[in-house]
């Protein structure tokens, strides 16, 4: 099952604690994978960890020339498809929304969003000429239930929840699917910096009464772009230890 | 350049799977041939991809019948 010999993906944010499990667990499963982010040393060393059927093509979301490149960079480093897209690719910049400035909002909804649609965009043309594609787009639960000091990146996360919706209509006839998979809080670097207080919070509103790790956010990748998971999509997959149930 | 109407009408019924005998010059592709606003997309790849040519997205909107398709790739084939 879940078997990817002869796929091509391509993972945004490769770089990151999250994009890195999902490329390793892609790459295992069979597949041929290209690592994109803007930390080419980071994403450099990912390759060389896992050998063959690993590409690298730096990139930056907020640059849409720069968007149009990677989708044509990885098709041509993978044998000229793209058959698995997994846009992992966020960042944040929090702050109450009362301080919230206008650049904050617009670069969080710039790269986590409008990225998000470009590079898909981009990809969809192949996709649909060979009848195959699995869009695999990284929300959040905040996108769902909210967060404070969160609203542009929860209102990215949730518009990328509509966004894919729109998009599984569109493309369901042409065997390409469109889920978003939607973590709750997963151990990575960018929560290490966490307090234990914080933590001892967050923990208090997760039944699991851990974090989650980064291979448990792969495992539901590599389900959605399997050939098994064909008929699902338009979904939001929620893996958060209980946190919300949706 | 009959050898362009020809191919293109080939090409609209492989796509549409629709006969012959309906894909006269001047048969809408939603209208009159059954296609989707995701089918026109695909028939215009079908295009570039058959002559060689890039048809650009405010064109592609205004390719809205067999003849329209042939008109266009007559004014920019290069084969």
């Amino acid at each position: 099952m879940f078997d990817l010999t002869g796929k091509a993906a391509l993972v945004t944010g490769a770089s990151g604690g999250i994009g890195g499990a999902i490329a390793r667990a892609l790459h295992k499963q069979g597949a041929t994978v290209t690592l994109s982010g803007t930390r080419a040393e980071a994403l450099e060393q990912l390759k060389a960890s896992l050998g063959d059927r690993a590409h690298v093509v730096a990139a930056r979301m907020d640059d849409p020339a720069d968007i149009d490149r990677l989708a044509k960079e990885a098709e041509a480093a993978m044998g000229g498809k793209l058959d698995i897209l997994v846009n992992n690719a966020g960042i944040t910049r929090d702050n109450i929304s009362m301080r919230m400035k206008d650049e904050e909002w617009e670069k969080v909804l710039q790269v986590n969003l409008t990225g998000t649609f470009r590079l898909t965009r981009a990809a969809m043309r192949g996709m649909m000429k060979r009848r195959f594609g699995r869009v695999i787009n990284i929300t959040s639960i905040v996108g769902v239930t909210g967060n404070p000091g969160q609203a542009n990146y929860a209102a990215a996360k949730a518009g990328l929840i509509g966004m894919s919706k729109s998009l599984a209509q569109e493309l369901a006839s042409r065997g390409i699917t469109v889920n978003c998979l939607a973590p709750g809080f997963i151990a990575t670097p960018m929560t290490d910096v966490l307090t234990d207080d914080q933590k001892k919070a967050i923990l208090g509103r997760v039944p699991a009464d851990r974090l989650g790790t980064p291979d448990e956010i792969a495992a539901g990748v590599v389900y959605l772009a399997s050939d098994e998971a064909a008929y699902v999509t338009g979904q939001t997959l929620h893996i958060n230890g209980g946190m919300a149930m949706i | 350049m009959s050898d362009i109407a020809e191919r293109v009408k080939k090409i609209v019924v492989e796509h549409l799977g629709v006969e012959a005998a309906q894909v006269k010059e001047e048969a809408k592709f939603i209208d009159d041939l059954g296609a989707d606003s995701l089918d026109t997309v695909e028939l215009v790849m079908a295009f570039e991809e058959e002559f060689g040519i890039e048809i650009p997205d405010d064109a592609a909107e205004k390719i809205q019948t067999v003849g329209d398709a042939i008109g266009f790739i007559k004014g920019n084939a290069k084969s």
